[in-house]
């Protein structure tokens, strides 16, 4: 995969040598690719850091991109690929830019046409598909990363319990329940019974796509620990898929009421807690 | 018995974690859609796929899904292998008793995603694994 000293030095002779036409060349290939998603100036530059780390590395003897020599052009590389990852370009489009230098240089080496040229352009032309590959994994790594950030901050979107009326705190399910969210979920009612002083809680499931028998225990079990508590929990948000669903499992929900939507719901707390508290309006700071 | 053409290739999902759980939700849900199966039996097969999921996961010690479209000539339907090398199902029986759980959940998994879907085959046996096959047709 290396070049040998005389084939880097013969490689960054024909990249400086001519170094505005491949530039300039290797900006209108990679251009094609792109379809306009990036400016012209800003490829360009970029560009011009690639050819100018190239040659830089080509200057210092042995061409490997593992080498030390390399370090500058590896950088300009994985600078290249953060970037084109983070706006959101592909993979190919982002290789096909570090690519596009082999077509400048066989434009640059078919005028010769000799053996010689034809063997250097072979070995310039792995040592380009190494840089590719390189831009490749950057790019992946970028997109990894991306990933896992996305993945905590998914972890870090709590479950709200919210008050929405005097004496009534609700909480709206969103996604897959796992053991550790529902956890995080009975705790945090719980905790709101008891801070609010709030005798009703309504568990709204709308936000979750399949309720299975994991589901529903987790559900009942933090209706349960409610009761202990001594607050009645109203559960809402069951659609007829989810309903039909449920009556097949053989789940039973016993006493707990359960209610199409969040304003049934409401209501339905509303009715039991009284006619006087319905019509009170939900008190204001002045 | 279960009649039907395989339409297209298989796709398969390992289950070794709770995420896999997840994910084979998220691909039945993709492949039920693109059968067109109306929403609730979306949700039906997608629940029946979670509680058999699980069941792979918790009691076989993991293993794997493959879900297909099938064509029987007069409807579209998908089809779900859960197979697992674990320890397998001794008394059949009970397992399919509503209640009946060794693990502390509510013993409806195995039962209920039996209902939940219009073909339920179950090969199993002391040592032997389980190897589930369930199909649920578009109305």
């Amino acid at each position: 995969m290396a070049l040998n000293a005389e084939e880097s030095g013969r490689l960054a002779g024909l990249l400086s040598e001519h170094a505005e036409r491949v530039t300039q060349r290797w900006t209108e290939i990679a251009t094609g690719s792109l379809r306009g998603r990036l400016s012209q100036a800003e490829l360009r530059r970029q560009v011009q850091e690639l050819h100018r780390s190239m040659v830089e590395a080509g200057r210092n003897g042995v061409f490997d991109l593992e080498s030390e020599s390399a370090g500058e052009l590896r950088a300009v590389l994985a600078e290249l690929s953060r970037g084109r990852a983070r706006q959101g370009f592909t993979a190919t489009e982002t290789a096909v830019s570090v690519y596009a230098v082999k077509d400048v240089l066989l434009e640059l080496m078919e005028a010769d046409g000799g053996d010689a040229s034809l063997r250097d352009y072979v070995a310039f032309s792995s040592l380009v598909d190494q840089m590719g590959l390189f831009t490749f994994e950057s790019f992946v790594r970028t997109r990894e990363g991306l990933i896992a950030d996305q993945a905590e901050q998914l972890l870090e979107l709590s479950t709200p319990v919210v008050k929405i009326w005097e004496g009534v705190v609700a909480v709206p399910l969103v996604g897959t329940l796992d053991s550790a969210r529902a956890q995080v979920v009975m705790e945090r009612l719980l905790q709101t019974l008891v801070d609010t002083g709030s005798p009703y809680a309504i568990i709204d499931i709308t936000g979750v796509p399949a309720v299975d028998t994991q589901v529903a225990q987790h559900i009942l079990k933090t209706v349960v620990a409610a009761r202990l508590m001594g607050a009645d929990c109203i559960i809402s948000g069951i659609r007829p898929q989810i309903a039909q669903t449920i009556v097949a499992l053989g789940i039973e929900f016993g006493d707990i009421a359960t209610k199409a939507s969040l304003a049934d719901a409401l209501r339905h707390v509303l009715r039991l807690s009284g006619a006087a508290n319905a019509r009170r309006p939900p008190r204001r700071e002045s | 018995m279960t009649a039907g053409i395989d339409l297209g290739h298989p796709q398969a999902q390992a289950i070794q974690s709770d995420q896999d759980v997840v994910r084979v939700r998220q691909l039945i849900r993709t492949v039920a859609v693109a059968a067109r199966l109306s929403l609730v039996d979306q949700t039906k097969l997608v629940t029946a796929a979670s509680e058999l999921a699980r069941n792979t996961l918790i009691y076989g010690g993991g293993g794997e899904a493959e879900v297909t479209t099938v064509d029987n000539g007069l409807r579209r339907g998908v089809r779900i292998v859960f197979a697992d090398d674990g320890p397998g199902i001794v008394d059949l029986g009970l397992a399919l008793t509503d209640g009946y759980t060794t693990g502390g959940g509510l013993g409806l998994g195995l039962s209920g995603a039996r209902r939940l879907v219009d073909e339920f085959d179950i090969v199993t046996g002391a040592g032997q694994g389980t190897r589930i096959t369930v199909t649920k047709w578009s109305r």
